[in-house]
């Protein structure tokens, strides 16, 4: 295997944007989680695909931009899409999660118009929805690596601000936190990490990499320290064996990294069950 | 005389087409530990709000330490403890020191971490709200009434000069009611912090408070707590909107 990896260069790329996202869709995941909000990160991704298969299709039919990156307008369509939520999310005061299905079905709305609109793009599609091993390029690589210096630079910034407000919101605004632009800040650094994820797991599964790894760390986490060591170690952990079994058995690795995050979840309830007081009790 | 530490002067507050309060003059002085009490939907949550700045009055000012509301930038002054029960997840993955020391997060301000010292700082103030042994405990495995400290003790951490607390005994089981009620008069008394709470059991926090201000949608009676037995049946009738019977027992004024 690593001879492999140090032989072909898409092996490398996949890898190394594996290892990264690894550690920030967790990363960030952990906030995701606490806040509830993890149903809009799944509702993100459907707006991602919107941006891919506009992309796709806009490629196809314009010559001159045939070599375009769909990441682009998926980050565009992503980072919109967030925007959209909390504009919806305000609108709707009493029905904050209206947002979700509104916003959730007009990415996937206009991704089946521009799918059907272009015929022949199946296989690369097949590679955004659910990731894949061979197709991410080095410049996919450098978008990553990007978005992961956003989010590491965000976080160092507002983690202090991001944990008051994920704990106790009211409190943030009372303390006079400026919090409605920390939360505005956050839901676009999370539509990068989305649209960055999704090279590797793919549009359909790119939010479980951001709440399985944290719904298996909460099990067995007494502070917020751990829960974040956890999330990352558990999503490295659902990363790596996810990208082996993908190669050696040629399968989406969407789909064998999110079946290795539901074992880690399965065995963090079992052993939680076998040691009744918790692994990590006091 | 010195500055009141907060003063509301007329505030009026409309929620779309309801009047919730009705031109209210409240002073609170340094030193006081003042209870608003009143009976459901009598807008005394929204009064909080109000003086912390969360809403905006339609009408009349709110000056904190001497300044309007909306240009006092020194908020840490001013400790916020919220109705516990809508607060926060009890699943959350955060020990009772993470939790206090957040309330430091306004005073360190963006950029900068912690200080090294900060666990210290996190001991003191759980031993002033007699927590702390429970500094490495997860915050959902406490009791309600033991949450309500680490509450308390995160609003305690910037040091602040008034304390303010919204229904702050729901969800403390009846018998630590008291002793909780027993360590606010202790943190007005020796820290000096002036105490400003909202709550309708008037029967356990009577014997700790020095003032009472009777709301309903706007305040039928403020002054210290002994005058309130001055108060006439017609008055207490005006204020809770219905007939009420006043009991007196060891002191203590009960509606």
């Amino acid at each position: 295997m690593i001879e492999s990896i140090l032989r072909y260069e898409f092996l490398q790329n996949a890898f190394a944007s594996g290892l990264i996202i690894g550690v920030i869709a967790p990363l960030l995941g952990v906030f995701i989680v606490v806040r509830r909000l993890s149903l809009i990160a799944d509702a993100l991704s459907h707006v991602t695909l919107a941006g891919i298969a506009g992309s796709l299709y806009i490629s196809q039919s314009i010559g001159a931009l045939a070599l375009l990156n769909p990441l682009y307008l998926g980050i565009a369509a992503s980072v919109t899409g967030s925007l959209f939520i909390e504009r919806l999310r305000r609108l709707y005061k009493h029905y904050e999660e209206l947002a979700i299905p509104i916003i959730m079905s007009a990415g996937l709305g206009f991704g089946a118009i521009f799918i059907s609109l272009a015929e022949g793009f199946s296989s690369d599609l097949f590679s955004y929805l659910f990731g894949s091993v061979s197709a991410v390029s080095r410049q996919d690589l450098w978008i990553v690596v990007i978005i992961a210096v956003i989010v590491i630079l965000f976080l160092c910034i507002f983690f202090k601000e991001l944990f008051v407000l994920s704990f106790d919101e009211e409190y943030a605004k009372a303390s006079g936190l400026p919090a409605k632009w920390i939360h505005v800040l956050f839901m676009v650094v999370t539509a990068l990490v989305i649209a960055g994820s999704m090279r590797i797991v793919g549009i359909l599964l790119v939010s479980s990499l951001m709440t399985l790894p944290v719904a298996a760390a909460m099990r067995i986490s007494k502070s917020f320290k751990q829960a974040i060591f956890f999330s990352i170690t558990f999503g490295e952990l659902a990363v790596i064996i996810g990208l082996v079994s993908a190669f050696y058995l040629d399968l989406a690795p969407g789909g064998t990294i999110v079946v290795t995050s539901i074992i880690i979840l399965l065995l963090t309830i079992l052993s939680k069950k076998w040691t009744k007081k918790g692994v990590l009790s006091q | 005389m010195a500055t009141p530490l907060i003063k509301l002067d007329n505030i009026s507050y409309q929620y779309e087409q309801t009047k919730a309060l009705t031109d209210i003059n409240l002073t609170i002085e340094e030193g006081d530990f003042l209870a608003i009490i009143g009976p459901n939907g009598s807008g005394k949550s929204t009064l909080l709000k109000i003086i912390l700045g969360l809403l905006k009055p339609t009408k009349g000012d709110v000056l904190l330490f001497g300044k309007p509301v909306n240009q006092f930038k020194e908020k840490e002054r001013i400790g916020y403890v919220s109705q516990k029960s809508n607060a926060f997840n009890t699943g959350f993955p955060a020990t009772v020191e993470e939790v206090v020391r957040s309330g430091l997060v306004k005073k360190i301000g963006l950029f900068h971490r912690y200080p090294k010292n900060v666990q210290k700082e996190v001991r003191q103030a759980l031993k002033s709200v007699g927590m702390e042994n429970f500094a490495n405990h997860n915050i959902g495995d406490l009791s309600g009434g033991q949450q309500q400290r680490v509450f308390i003790a995160r609003a305690l951490i910037s040091n602040p000069k008034v304390l303010i607390l919204d229904e702050p005994t729901v969800g403390v089981d009846s018998k630590n009611v008291r002793s909780f009620y027993l360590m606010l008069t202790h943190l007005n008394r020796e820290h000096k912090i002036t105490i400003v709470l909202v709550t309708h059991d008037v029967d356990a926090v009577s014997k700790s408070i020095s003032h009472v201000a009777c709301l309903n949608r706007t305040i039928h009676f403020h002054g210290f707590k002994n005058d309130m037995d001055t108060m006439s049946d017609e008055q207490l009738e005006a204020w809770y909107g219905h007939a009420v019977r006043k009991v007196e027992h060891r002191n203590e004024v009960q509606v």
